[in-house]
């Protein structure tokens, strides 16, 4: 199933703190797209991802929004 | 088979925490980080605002510590909790609006609950007898444990041989010989081991990682308290005090005025919250106005923003004051004059 959570206007951590909540609450297989203009969650965002075995599937900025779509692991 | 078990560190994304970490590993423990978001870290929302500092490395530092640790993290927002810790503090701030002993405590205390919660056995923390001057006192850190309810479940892996035994020590489950004696403010034994175990690139933020430690922030922290009927505060408050220049030329109301193109940006988010004034003739920052504006405060206002606008030798230029409810202005004003500013409405 996909999803999509605005964290826009938020700065990190708050970004990395919803994705995590979010996650938490969804189920493995289920994409992520989360949206930001803070250009630290492109950093921030996908290392959480890792450090927690989370799947980046594709990150992309345009000149005011950063996405980020991640898979969700078990 | 004896249990496999776990520890939860406090990852504030400085090198004490990293180093107390890897301790652990090495004893066989497994070990997951935890970071609370109080909203005054450093880590947080720096990086992200001006333009000047676009071309920075933006890391959270307690995420690369984690990453380089091998752990994984658990970032928690306390920052409602913990306005009771800023606020009535038990044991008073240090130099600035910092209450170091009662913010440590504070944190131990989640620690412990998150520890019940998840079926860990124990807590670390970067913490070095003697290494700060107020949380970090041989006085004070036996006050932690007490205050927190964590008591001997609480270790500190860099300093554990200069305190008491703890339980997971008593216990067997790590080795006290193997734990550290670091003690005092030289940090020099924390380099060494970082090195030992090859670790580069670690932050080192001067003043810890909290913004209550610096001067600046914790004036305008103050000068926000004092001009409101409440000390409440959310986190869009917290975020303006890091934005711009802050001006009151009134006791009513306080300016703040971005500095360069992306704090204009980060403000422009926050122009349904605030009265805003910007120039329509010429270029120039957007200005919010916290506070009570009448019209001949507007009117103040907009002479001081142009004066930070490309329009500020001209006679006249035309700026717009903006309200929260649509309202409207279009003044023309003379810029104010460089020394009609005086010093003493920089907050």
């Amino acid at each position: 199933m996909n999803h999509t959570l605005d964290a826009k206007r938020m700065l990190c951590p708050m970004p990395v703190i919803r994705t995590q909540d979010k996650i938490k609450t969804l189920s493995a297989g289920d994409v992520l797209e989360v949206v930001c203009t803070d250009p630290g969650a492109l950093q921030d965002v996908p290392a959480w991802c890792r450090i927690n075995g989370h799947k980046v599937l594709e990150t992309k900025t345009t000149d005011d929004e950063v996405f980020i779509i991640i898979e969700v692991v078990e | 088979m004896s249990k496999q078990r776990k520890a939860v560190s406090l990852i504030s994304g400085g090198l004490d925490s990293l180093l107390a970490t890897q301790v652990i590993l090495d004893q066989g423990i497994h070990v997951e980080g935890i970071n609370f978001f109080t909203g005054f870290c450093v880590e947080g929302h720096t990086h992200a605002i001006r333009k000047q500092d676009k071309d920075k490395v933006k890391r959270n530092n307690a995420l690369w510590s984690a990453e380089k640790l091998g752990i994984k993290l658990h970032i928690i927002d306390v920052i409602e909790e913990y306005k009771d810790v800023l606020l009535n503090p038990k044991h008073g701030y240090g130099q600035n609006m910092n209450p170091c002993l009662d913010c440590k405590g504070f944190m131990v205390k989640k620690a412990l609950e998150w520890i019940k919660e998840n079926d860990f056995d124990f807590i670390i923390t970067g913490e070095v007898v003697g290494q700060r001057p107020m949380s970090q006192r041989r006085e004070t850190m036996p006050v932690i444990q007490q205050e927190s309810g964590a008591g001997d479940l609480l270790l500190r892996p860099l300093c554990a041989q200069n305190l008491p035994e703890t339980l997971p020590e008593r216990e067997g489950w790590v080795d006290r010989d193997k734990l550290l004696n670091f003690s005092g403010r030289t940090r020099k034994p924390q380099m060494a081991l970082a090195e030992k175990f090859k670790f580069e690139g670690y932050a080192t933020p001067a003043g810890g990682c909290c913004f209550l430690t610096d001067k600046n922030y914790s004036d305008k922290l103050v000068d926000m308290w004092e001009h409101r009927s409440s000390r409440d505060y959310e986190l869009d408050d917290l975020m303006m005090l890091k934005v711009g220049r802050h001006i009151r030329p009134n006791e009513n109301f306080k300016m703040i005025v971005g500095r360069e193109q992306g704090e204009n940006k980060f403000m422009e988010g926050y122009r349904n919250m605030y009265p805003y004034i910007h120039s329509t003739s010429h270029k120039g920052p957007l200005t919010l106005l916290d506070g009570t504006v009448s019209d001949e405060d507007a009117e103040l206002a907009s002479r001081i923003a142009a004066r930070f606008g490309q329009g500020r030798d001209e006679d006249e230029v035309e700026m717009a004051v903006k309200y929260p409810d649509g309202k409207e202005l279009l003044i023309k004003v003379k810029p104010i004059a460089k020394d009609e500013i005086s010093e003493d409405w920089y907050v």
